[in-house]
């Protein structure tokens, strides 16, 4: 994954509290492999009707182009699917900005590039009210811990080992390997000293 | 001395492999358990052509898309593919997979403690939010997403950062009819679905050392419910003797030294939490969701809230989820009408639970149609030895094979669309049991009372006279 610090682009509100993963992405989808993307299943039951009809009131389906999407608390709680993730980030959304995440959702955006910002709640209700319906220009500084939406400028609010993952785009598996050495000796000694935790041969 | 310590802590701490200078640890995973679902995971591991780490340590379960009615072979082919997928990587990597004909399958967060993979002290991960499960037995057990699975299966450990310690406490002794699954929609309604977020959670006081490890898991598993990372029980002897003779636990000798070990595991007495919340049994009432979210919950005999009467945030929400659960504010919540009811999931499909809605349902008939699905084969095997099934059938239920089936839907066993559904799974999320589905949480036994009244209904009159 390619890291990123800085980013430019449209937001969009989506005024709604605990928007849960299951809302992201209907169960039914999570069979498809990635290769054809995730994009159209984002939101799909709040997008389509069931007939499948885009509904045009909708915010993402009158705004294609948005790439940041203001909200309310608790995003993305639910299930671990990073399926969610997926569908966000195949739209092309790169960053949510809400007053708090669901923590498993949070890990799960950051191991692919998307960037979930925590904002005070009051600083989002007035970011959803100056959006409105209409799209505005963001800018997003991870270096400078800045947001730049609507005239305001926001402190980003992000622990440092997250933001330090987004801008290098590290890969959690490739920093591990280097440890190999001291996996290996915890191991043992884990071995040596709760032996119990190795399972019986059922 | 040092300095005393919680029960998540002394769990932590045993299982740090480094801490890196940002306060991000690398931890050793005793256990990690697959499934299905697991499949972007392994298809990461394949495309940097890595090699499973531990196959003594990972083990796989089909539940996910697992068939209650029929059979794979009349499955939907992209459901039979999963399931291939999974036995297919469990074969290429080497690790033990209970699979559709294994008398073990079940549920991954009822099989695991069911065969005593999950034991105390440990640090068990899943690619599944409900593996907060696992904490009943003071392990620490939490979900992840796919990357963290493939690096799991690719390293053993996991990255994580120390949350914060949160205790409750519930004290006192619960009422006749009221049950782990209140106990739980009741600190959630009070603290919010993301009431506990970025804490781990240890339950603790009378009302929980005095729940049976069923009680225990079903607590722990709601803890994501509530936004928290994880749940944990301390060890005590109702752990020691649950987890006595099952099949991949310590045995002999060996199992007794481990006991000792885990009975230390509890929080000294001095120990300091981040936040401490104290509840009391007696307030605890038969609760039910009338909402999509589990924190919109309330006592049976409460009425459905007036948004008017909420701040202004919740209002909106509020009004939301009453047009999508079709719900008109003030009418009393017992005596909604519903059109189905499911016993099952990983939060209440165990042998008790089975038991608790039998206890309400014998002798009755259910006024609605539903499925019952038990948590495991074995569960299935007790439930029908005891005459279980006879109680479901005979009350007009059907009786099924095991699997996360209504819970999510995606082995097609769903509620229709609009149709209201009591439930004693954990997510009244909008369009979790299928779209336009109407969940309403509840426990096994209010879910036997729903069946019986045809709609809401407190089960505390249906329970006068029957032990
Ligand atoms: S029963 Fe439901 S919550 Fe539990 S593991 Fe299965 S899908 Fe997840």
């Amino acid at each position: 994954m390619s890291g990123w610090t800085r980013f430019t682009g449209q937001a969009v509100a989506l005024p709604l509290e605990s928007i849960d993963t299951d809302q992201l992405i209907p169960a039914r989808f999570m069979s498809a492999p990635r290769g054809e993307g995730y994009g159209s299943f984002l939101l799909h039951d709040l997008r389509f009707d069931s007939a499948g009809k885009a509904d045009p009131a909708f915010v993402l389906n009158r705004h294609r182009d948005a790439n940041v999407l203001v909200t309310r608390r608790n995003f993305g709680c639910g299930s671990s699917r990073e399926a969610a993730v997926y569908a966000l980030v195949d739209f092309g959304i790169k960053a949510v900005i809400a007053p708090s995440f669901g923590d498993i959702f949070a890990a799960n955006a950051i191991n692919n590039g998307l960037l979930p910002a925590s904002a005070g709640a009051a600083v989002v209700e007035d970011l959803i009210a100056a959006l409105g319906a209409d799209t505005a220009e963001v800018g997003i500084d991870l270096a400078a811990g800045a947001i730049f939406l609507a005239g305001r400028g926001i402190e980003l609010r992000l622990a440092p080992d997250a933001r330090d993952k987004l801008i290098n785009g590290w890969d959690d598996i490739d920093l591990t390997k280097a440890h190999g050495q001291e996996i290996a000796a915890f191991c043992a000694r884990h071995r040596r000293q709760a032996p119990w935790s190795w399972p019986g041969h059922g | 001395m040092s300095a005393p310590r919680t029960l998540f802590d002394k769990v932590w701490d045993g299982h740090v492999v480094l801490e890196r200078p940002d306060g991000v640890a690398l931890l050793w995973v005793d256990r990690h358990f697959v499934h299905e679902g697991s499949h972007h995971g392994f298809a990461k591991l394949a495309a940097r052509g890595m090699a499973l780490a531990q196959p003594e340590l990972t083990f796989g379960v089909v539940d996910h898309y697992a068939p209650t009615r029929g059979g794979l072979a009349a499955a939907a082919p992209d459901i039979q593919r999963m399931v291939r997928t999974l036995e297919t990587n469990a074969e290429a990597h080497g690790f033990r997979c209970f699979g559709l004909d294994d008398p073990r399958q079940g549920i991954v967060h009822v099989i695991g403690p069911e065969q005593g993979l999950t034991l105390p002290g440990l640090t068990i991960n899943c690619g599944d939010s409900h593996t907060s499960t696992h904490g009943a037995f003071g392990a620490l057990a939490f979900g992840i997403g796919a990357t963290e699975v493939a690096h799991v299966l690719a390293t053993q450990t996991i990255w994580q950062k120390r949350p914060k310690r949160m205790r409750i406490t519930i004290e006192g002794v619960l009422g006749p009819g009221v049950s782990a699954k209140d106990m739980a929609l009741c600190w959630i309604a009070r603290l919010g679905a993301d009431g506990a977020q970025g804490h781990a959670v240890e339950y603790a006081g009378a009302a929980v050392r005095n729940l049976s490890m069923e009680g225990r898991m079903t607590l722990c598993n709601l803890s994501i419910e509530g936004g928290a990372r994880c749940g944990l029980v301390a060890p005590d002897q109702v752990t020691v003797d649950y987890l006595h003779g099952r099949p991949f636990a310590p045995a002999g000798p060996e199992f007794d030294r481990a006991a000792q070990v885990w009975m230390d595991l509890a929080s000294d007495a001095q120990a300091l939490f981040d936040r401490e919340i104290l509840l009391d049994a007696a307030d605890i009432a038969p609760t039910v969701t009338w909402g999509t979210s589990p924190e919109e919950a309330l006592p049976v005999t409460a009425s459905v809230p007036d948004p008017a009467g909420l701040p202004q945030g919740r209002a909106e929400r509020a009004r939301e989820a009453l047009d999508y659960m079709g719900l008109i504010p003030g009418q009393p919540l017992a005596g909604t009408p519903i059109d189905t009811v499911f016993i099952g999931s990983c939060t209440n499909a165990r042998i008790e639970d089975l038991r608790a809605a039998a206890a309400v349902l014998s002798g009755r008939r259910a006024k609605v149609p539903g499925l019952v699905s038990p948590g495991s084969r074995k569960i299935k095997a007790q439930a029908e030895q005891e005459g279980l099934d006879r109680i479901f059938i005979e009350a007009g239920l059907e009786w099924a094979e095991p699997g996360c089936s209504m819970c999510v839907g995606m082995n097609g066993d769903i509620v229709g669309a609009g149709k209201r559904c009591a439930s004693t799974t954990n997510r009244n999320f909008r369009g979790r049991q299928g779209r336009g589905a109407r969940t309403h949480l509840m426990s096994p036994a209010m879910v036997a009372a729903a069946a019986v009244a045809g709609g809401l209904a407190d089960v505390r009159p249906l329970l006068e006279g029957r032990a």
